[in-house]
This record gives C-alpha cells, structure tokens and sequence, in this order.
C-alpha cells in the first residue's frame, strides 16, 4: 500500500513537471485513479521486475563468456552439447513464474470484465473523427470536437500545454461512482481510452461494447483514439472530467437547461447577422477542418464552398446535404450533430460568407420542422 | 547431364562446368537455377528494403517534432501502410526465401530445388506484384491508408478505390509465397544427400521446413480474408458491414489468424540462421539441437492457438481472452528454451567476433528484449494500456529489426563469401554494424516510453509531452538508415573484389556448404554427396 502511495504521489509531482515544463521525460505507465488502473499497474511492474530479472541472469552468463571464453584470450572449446536436465530446469522454471503471473492477471481481469450494479450508463460512440456521448438515463447527448485551433497544428501558432488532447466539451463523470460506458461506432472501428483509468475498449459499427470505471479523484484525465480511423485518427481525443457527485448533479441541471435553451433558440426568429455571426462560430468549429476556413476546400477530396453550385443553388438540396450528408463520402449526417439553430445559422452563413452573396437567411424554424417531419424514417435509418 | 564422378564430403570438388550460367539478361528471366533464383530474391528484398526504409524516414522526419511539417495525415497514413506491407512482404519475407534458394540445397547436398521452373516462376511473379501495390501511390484517391492490418470497415466501405489493386497484389505474393513454400517442403523432404537423415539437417534447413508448413496454413486465409473485402467492396456481401449483418470483427479474427503464425514466419528462419552462426564462431557443437528442433515445432503449433491476443480490446468474453492470455504466455516457454540453448553455446567455447557473429550476438540480446515485451504484451489487463501504443511498435521492431533483420543481415554476412569467393572486409562490416546497433536503439528503446506515456501509433502529429523522445528516435531512424548504405555497399564490394575465400570460409565451420569451393560452382552436388 506504502508503495503505492509513494508511486501515485511521484506520478502527480510529474504530472505538474509535465503541466509546467510542457515536455518532459515521461517514461513510464500511470498507476491512473482508479483501483483497476492501480492493479495494472502494479501487474505492469511486476511482469517487468521479472523480465529485468531474467535478463540480468541470460545476458550476465552471456557477456561472461564474451569476456572469458574468447578465443583471442586462449579458450579453448569444451566439447558439450546436450544435458537432458538442464533442458528440463529451463522449460520448467519459466513455466512456474508465468503460472504464478497468470494469478494475480485472472484476478485483475476478471474484476474488470464485471460492470454489475453500475449507478450511471454513459453511450460513447465513436465518428470519423469525434465521439458522442449519451447519458442514457438523463437525456443529455453531445459532441466532443477537439479544440486545438489548427495554426496550432500547421506550426503558425505556438502550441498549448494541452495541445492535441483538448475538446470543446468534457464529458463529465461524478468522482466514486460505478460508470457503465457503452461503447460503439457509427462508421469504422475507433477505441475509447484513457490511460489514467485503465480503460481501452473499442468503439465498432454494429456492436455494444461494455466497460466500467470508478474514478477516485477529481481532475481531468485525457487519452486519445486508439485505433487507426482515417485521415484524422490522430485528432480526436478524449477529456474526461471527474468531479463530485454533488458538483455532477449541478452540471446535469446545467447541461439540460442549456439543451432545452438551444431547443427554444430554435423556435425564435433569429435575423441574418445572428445566424451570420452564429454560423460562422459553427462552420470554424465543425466544417473548416475539410471544407477549409475560407471556404476553398481542398479538392478534389473535399469540395470548395465558395462559388459552388450546391451553394448557390436550391436551398432544398442545400440542407439535405448538411442534414444528410452524402452517402459514401466524408460528408457527414449533421442531423444529430448539431442543433437546429446551429444548422440554420452554419448553412446561412455558407450562403452568405466569402462572396456567396445569395442574401438568403435559413430560418430555425425550417430546420425544426424538417427534423420532426421524417423524424420517424431516421429512427429506422439509424438502427 | 553428370558425369559419374562420385564426391565425397571431405573430397575436392570436381564440378561439371559445361553448365554454365546463360548469356545476359536470359540468365535472370528463365533461370532454374537456385543460385540464380537465390541472389535474384535477395536483391529484390534489398530494393524492398531501401524502398520501405525511405518511407519509415518520411514518417520519422514528420515525427521529428510535434506539428505538420511535411506531409498531411492522409499521405502520413499511405506512408505507414505501405512501409508495413513492403517491409513485411517485399523485404523480410523473400529474404529468407532467397537465403533459402541459396543454401538448402547446398546445405543437404542436393543438385537444385526440387521444382525448379515452379521456384522461377515464385520469384518472377513478385515484381509485379509490388509494382502493382507500388503503383497506387500515383492513383487517384492515393495508396492504401488503413494500415498494415488493414481492418474492416477502414479498408472496405472507407476506403480508396486503389484498395482492389492492394488485393490483387496481396494475392500475388500470396501465390508466390505458396510456390516457394511447397519447394522447399519438397526440396528437403526428397532430396536429402543419403545419410542426411532428418536429425542431422542444420537448424536453418529445419526451421524452414517449419516455417514452409506454417506458409502454406496461412497464405491461404490471407487470401480468403482480402478476397472476402473483394466481394464487400465490388459484389454486395456484407462479410464485415454491419449495416449488412456482416461482423467487422470477424475480419479480425480471420486476419490475426494468418497475423501471427506470418510473425513466425518472419522469426523462425532468423532463429535457424543464428543457430548456423553461433556454433561455427564459438568453435563448438549447437547445444540441444534436439531440444532446438522441438522447441521451434512447438513454437509453430502455439502460434496457431493465440491469434486474438492481437484483440484483447475488442470486447471478447471473458474465457477467451484467459484463453489467448495463457497460450501466448506458454509460448515465451519454447522461445526460452532458444535463448538459452544459444547463450550455453556460446559458453565456454572459443569465441570470436567477426561481423556476423556481431550481429548474431546482436540478435540474441535485442531479440529478447523484444520477447520480453511480448510477454508484457500477453498480460491480457495490462495489454489494455499497451495495444496500439508506440510500446507496440516498439516491441514488434525489436523482433523484426535487430531481430529478422539482424539475422539476414548476418546470415548475408557469413555466407556472402561463399557466394562470391571474396573474403568480408571486416573493418566495413563492423562499422556497418555497429551504426546499426547503435541506431536501432537509438530508435527503439525511447518508443517503450512514449508507449507507456500514452502516445498512440499510427498518428502523423502528438502531445508536447511525447516530443523529446520522438526526436530522440527520428534521430536514431536516420543514424540506422543511412548506416544500410555501408551494407549495400560491402555487399557490392564484395562481389567485385576481395581476398579469395577458401571452402571453409570460417574456421569452425561446419556443414556441407562448407564444402564446396569459393564461390559455389554453378552446379553443386551433381552427385549426392554421402553424409556419414
Ligand atoms: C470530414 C470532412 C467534412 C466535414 C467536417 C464537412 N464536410 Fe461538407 N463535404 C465533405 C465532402 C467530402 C463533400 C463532397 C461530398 C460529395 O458530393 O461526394 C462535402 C460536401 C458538402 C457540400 C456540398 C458542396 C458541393 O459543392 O457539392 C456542402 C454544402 C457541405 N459539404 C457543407 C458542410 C457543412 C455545413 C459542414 C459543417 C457542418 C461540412 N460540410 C463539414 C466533407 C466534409
Ligand atoms: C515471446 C514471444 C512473443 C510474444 C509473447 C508476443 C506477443 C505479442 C502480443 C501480445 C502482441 C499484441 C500487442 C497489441 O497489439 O496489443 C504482439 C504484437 C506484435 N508482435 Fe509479438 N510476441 C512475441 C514475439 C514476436 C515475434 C517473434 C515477432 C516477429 C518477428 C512478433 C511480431 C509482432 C508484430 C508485428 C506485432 C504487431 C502487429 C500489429 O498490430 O501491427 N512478435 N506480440
Ligand atoms: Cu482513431
Ligand atoms: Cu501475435
């Protein structure tokens, strides 16, 4: 226990040396926050004293004879080449210590694969490149976009403490409590993980994955996608934020006020500068990273805003393609993405911004109405 | 065809050499010739191996700090994806294949390979083949971007339209990979000198008979699984669309279950080299050759039985990831027993260093280190917080680079002279190992850390607190890369000039290579020779 306190405490002091000094030598496993983190640490540790062991024994008998069997020294070779025991204390002994390592690994594993008497389900799925989270029982459902500015990332900015490991939403989890999360995928295969809870389990298309976490401490705990997902696998973190029950219960509140707020901001008329204004916050946030912040995409992959025909079309065809996305293509559902209001103001403001003057406003109310008119055929669709 | 001369083993070699090799390019195209086939294998590899080693410095220059600096993500992707392949397909695989075509028959006294036109036929397709994958890089929508592994439904409703010619060239090595499995496995089985019986075969003779067994198991399955993302993609099967009712997990499965017996495949011939190395520069008999013999069959038979260690995360019931947990942990067993059978060899002999005993000491240290991290891999809980870290890049190089590598690398070394006449230069040989050495540390060992610090692989851009040991392995990347110019060049010395080399090129060299004259006569062993 002693151990574990002193290595948990090492771990927090190198965490503020990596908060500081933004780079640091980090060399080794977190023991995390969480009592499974913990056992695998530990099991982590102790797999690698044992193979330190090994080694130190193999290699020593090894450079012993480099050194004092070397023909350049006189050796002489002796003439042995078979010993039935020695074979047999070679094969038996390494058995007996994985035997003994299996042991406590069952335990571990076994204890992770028990979500029993969770008090809170989380669904994450993953997109290309974005998770979802759904709290199920408590009607909140969002998306989490990494929020690193991107001349960040093409090196005309300087970077962050947190720099690729930062979202625009944290998905917030009450301290000492069983999570159930539920794990899936809503196009290729992604995986959740977060090295301070022990916790990697894949997102996949078609499946329910389950894992469990208990977090010990508050704090904000951050891991990335683990499985190679396209083009922007590399950029789509995971922050999650432990805080108390009792801070969890306000943040609920909180989260659904501001839920019902955009669903109302929807029922309101907005005119042409707020959606402008709106659109634009969301088209930087959601749309810029393909489409490219001034709008000229990057074809043939990813098709330029400005001056195209869709654009400056039939706002119909417009909107289904927002709504909708196009089958088979990067271009996503935004339907369960964003809100109405937000889908409103991005497709006004792409209307309206970079010279695409078609002075047309999109009102939220449209939007509404389009959402709850085949509401119905999109249950089935997304099944 | 031979004359009725008889050669003994200890004998001088009294060769027909009215059989020469044919004029110009005819020889290359429509050899049957093993030897021929042999080099034209291992220059192929070496091209494959400079080709995959330009794109791992791509990847490791853009790594070289955080940010995007030289490429984008998407050409980051087609980078890793087609050094994997190359790498695995194109160099570490027709190495062994060509060393094989060298030396089998040379080592069991036999004329030739058992199907010779089948074995031109084995290496003349895979040029092709890799121009086919090669070729994708300049088509529209780019190279395959989904990784070596290439899962469903990345590589299948996600992916670039060039994906079909990626399975139309994975058919062919595929193919290739066949052929050349099914003549060795005829080669050995049929065409032993008489009293070369199967107990007396050198260790490198048998690991390939294993590992052509394994070959001709798996390619197979290779072919059913990139087959079955064929029909997903072009005929509407829903083999891995879940919006079909397909299971994208089954691809793992189907795919691991080639994966890991195609990691022996990579390994098993380096451990039959090594085996050759080792007793020759320690002046002493291999200790436990039986024990080798079943320790590298049982090797075999477990890399069947735990392919899903692979996907501990994928969400497998409880029992079967025990299951793969304990089978991958009872194959560090036979591995052991490798190790040690290599260290007592060495101990208490007559050791000296000549380069390919370098890399051959080389081996057996980094080789197990890189055991030793799959082992830490195999523990199911801790292999959550390992999968598809830089720990398992880290982890899969140390068995591949100063693993596979090291070994051909040393293998080339110690039988270059034989097939040259020229004796090594040593000094070149030792400086080009010894950058080697020093670099694929310098580039590996750091990728334990960031593992286990949590940087995922497979990513074009990473956290601040990934960045000093990143530029740490870049650094070690380019030192490593730049030292194979020595090999290429001391290969190339050697064919053109040297000291001439004696049959015996080592002192303790043993085997019926070592019989022959220096450079191999184009026809060896006409007459069986008779092994007492
Ligand atoms: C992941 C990349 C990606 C993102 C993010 C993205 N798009 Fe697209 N978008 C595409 C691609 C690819 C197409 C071309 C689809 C096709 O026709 O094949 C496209 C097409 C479009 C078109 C039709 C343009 C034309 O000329 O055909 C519109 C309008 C559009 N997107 C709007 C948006 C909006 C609004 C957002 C943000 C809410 C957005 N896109 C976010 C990739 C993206
Ligand atoms: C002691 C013997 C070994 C053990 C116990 C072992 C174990 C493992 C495990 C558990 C993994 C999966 C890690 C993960 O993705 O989470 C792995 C990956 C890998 N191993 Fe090994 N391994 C051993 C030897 C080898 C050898 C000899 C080779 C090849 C020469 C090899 C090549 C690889 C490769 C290529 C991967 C990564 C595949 C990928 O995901 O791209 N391993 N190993
Ligand atoms: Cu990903
Ligand atoms: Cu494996």
């Amino acid at each position: 226990m002693g151990t574990i306190r002193i290595t948990t405490c090492s771990f927090m002091l190198s965490l503020l040396l990596v908060g500081n000094a933004q780079a640091a030598w980090t060399l080794n496993l977190t023991p995390g926050v969480t009592e499974i983190s913990r056992s695998v640490y530990n099991l982590h540790m102790t797999i690698f004293w044992i193979c330190v062991a090994i080694g130190v024994v193999v290699f020593s008998i090894m450079f012993w004879s480099i050194f004092h069997h070397r023909k350049s020294r006189g050796a002489k070779a002796h003439n042995f080449h078979e010993h039935t025991l020695v074979e047999v204390i070679w094969t038996l002994i390494p058995l007996g210590i994985l035997v003994a390592m299996a042991v406590p690994a069952t335990a571990t594993l076994i204890k992770m694969y028990d979500p029993s008497d969770a008090e809170l389900d989380v669904q994450i799925t993953g997109y290309q490149w974005k998770w979802r989270y759904q709290y199920l029982d408590q009607e909140i459902d969002f998306f989490s976009n990494l929020s690193t500015p991107r001349e960040q990332i093409s090196n005309e900015a300087q970077k962050q403490a947190h720099y690729l490991l930062e979202v625009d939403r944290h998905l917030v989890l009450p301290t000492d409590t069983k999570i159930r999360l539920l794990l899936t995928a809503n196009d290729v295969i992604h995986s959740w993980w977060v090295p301070a809870l022990a916790v990697k389990k894949d997102a996949i298309p078609g499946f329910i994955n389950e894992a469990w976490t208990r977090i010990e401490e508050p704090g904000i705990y951050r891991g990335q996608c683990a499985e190679l997902c396209g083009v922007d696998h590399g950029f789509m973190p995971v922050v999650v934020e432990a805080v108390p029950p009792a801070e969890f219960e306000q943040w609920l509140a909180d989260a659904r006020a501001q839920q019902d707020a955009a669903a109302a901001a929807a029922g309101r008329s907005w005119t042409l500068e707020e959606l402008m204004t709106e659109g634009e916050q969301v088209y930087q946030r959601v749309c810029a990273a393909c489409h490219q912040p001034n709008g000229t995409g990057m074809p043939p992959a990813f098709p330029a805003l400005v001056n195209s025909p869709v654009v400056l079309g039939d706002v119909e065809r417009h909107i289904d393609i927002v709504l909708n996305g196009v089958q088979g293509s990067a271009m996503q559902a935004f339907r369960e993405q964003l809100s109405a209001a937000e889908l409103a103001a991005v497709i006004t403001y792409e209307r309206n911004a970079w010279g695409n003057n078609t002075g047309e406003a999109v009102a939220p109310s449209r939007i509404v109405q389009l959402l709850q008119g085949d509401g119905q055929s999109e249950q089935e669709g997304g099944q | 065809m031979s004359t009725l001369e008889t050669t003994t083993v200890t004998g001088e070699q009294h060769e027909s050499h009215h059989h020469g090799p044919a004029a110009g390019i005819g020889r290359w195209l429509f050899t049957t010739n093993h030897k021929d086939i042999g080099s034209l294998y291992l220059w192929f590899s070496l091209l494959m191996f400079l080709t995959g080693g330009v794109m791992a410095l791509l990847i490791r220059a853009e790594l070289f700090q955080p940010g995007l600096q030289l490429v984008e993500p998407g050409f980051f992707n087609q980078m890793t994806t087609m050094h994997g392949l190359i790498m695995v397909f194109g160099a570490v695989m027709p190495a062994f294949v060509g060393l094989a075509n060298w030396m089998i028959p040379m080592m069991i006294g036999a004329p030739d390979m058992a199907l010779p036109r089948m074995n031109n036929w084995s290496f003349w397709i895979l040029p092709f083949a890799f121009a086919i994958l090669i070729s994708t890089l300049f088509m529209d929508g780019g190279a395959p971007n989904f990784g070596w592994t290439f899962y469903a439904p990345l590589s299948t409703t996600y992916a670039p339209p060039s994906v079909t010619y990626f399975i139309f060239a994975i058919h062919i090595m595929g193919i290739s990979s066949i052929m050349g499995a099914i003549n060795i496995i005829a080669t050995i089985l049929n065409m032993r000198a008489p009293g070369m019986t199967m107990m007396k075969l050198p260790l490198f003779v048998w690991s390939w008979l294993i590992t052509a067994f394994l070959l001709i198991a798996v390619m197979p399955v290779l072919a059913g699984v990139v087959t079955m993302m064929l029909m997903d993609i072009h005929f509407g099967t829903s083999f891995f669309n879940a919006a079909g009712g397909g299971d994208p997990v089954l691809f793992q499965h189907v795919f691991w279950f080639f994966g890991h017996p195609e990691v022996y495949i990579m390994i098993l011939p380096a451990f039959g080299i090594i085996s050759q190395i080792i007793p020759t520069f320690s002046r002493k008999r291999l200790f436990g050759y039986a024990s080798m013999v079943y320790a590298t069959a049982s090797i075999a038979i477990l890399s069947f039985l735990v392919w899903a260690h692979h996907m501990f995360t994928v969400g497998m019931p409880l029992v079967g990831e025990l299951f793969f947990m304990f089978a991958t942990m009872l194959i560090a067993v036979p591995t052991g027993v490798k190790v040690f059978n290599w260290v007592t060899t060495m101990f208490r002999g007559s050791l000296t260093f000549e380069t390919p005993m370098l890399f051959a000491i080389a081996f057996v240290v980094l080789f197990t280190i890189g055991g030793f991290s799959g082992l830490m891999l195999a523990i199911a809980p801790v292999d959550f917080q390992y999968h598809d870290t830089y720990f398992v890049v880290a982890h899969f190089h140390y068995v591949l680079v100063p693993g596979a590598i090291f070994a051909i690398m040393a293998g080339t070394y110690y039988w270059l002279p034989k097939w040259t006449g020229h004796q090594l230069n040593e000094c070149m040989g030792r400086w080009h190992f010894w950058l080697s050495f020093i670099g694929v540390n310098i580039t590996f060992f750091p990728m334990h850390f960031i593992g286990l610090a949590g940087m995922p692989r497979r990513i074009p851009d990473y956290a601040l607190q990934f960045a000093d040991f990143n530029m740490v392995a870049s650094i070690g990347a380019f030192i490593f890369g730049f030292s194979q110019l020595l090999f290429v060049w001391n290969v190339i010395h050697n064919v053109r000039s040297g000291e001439a080399a004696p049959a015996r090129v080592w002192e303790g060299a043993e085997g019926l290579e070592w019989e022959v004259a220096s450079p191999a006569p184009y026809h060896t062993f006409t007459t069986p020779p008779r092994v007492e």
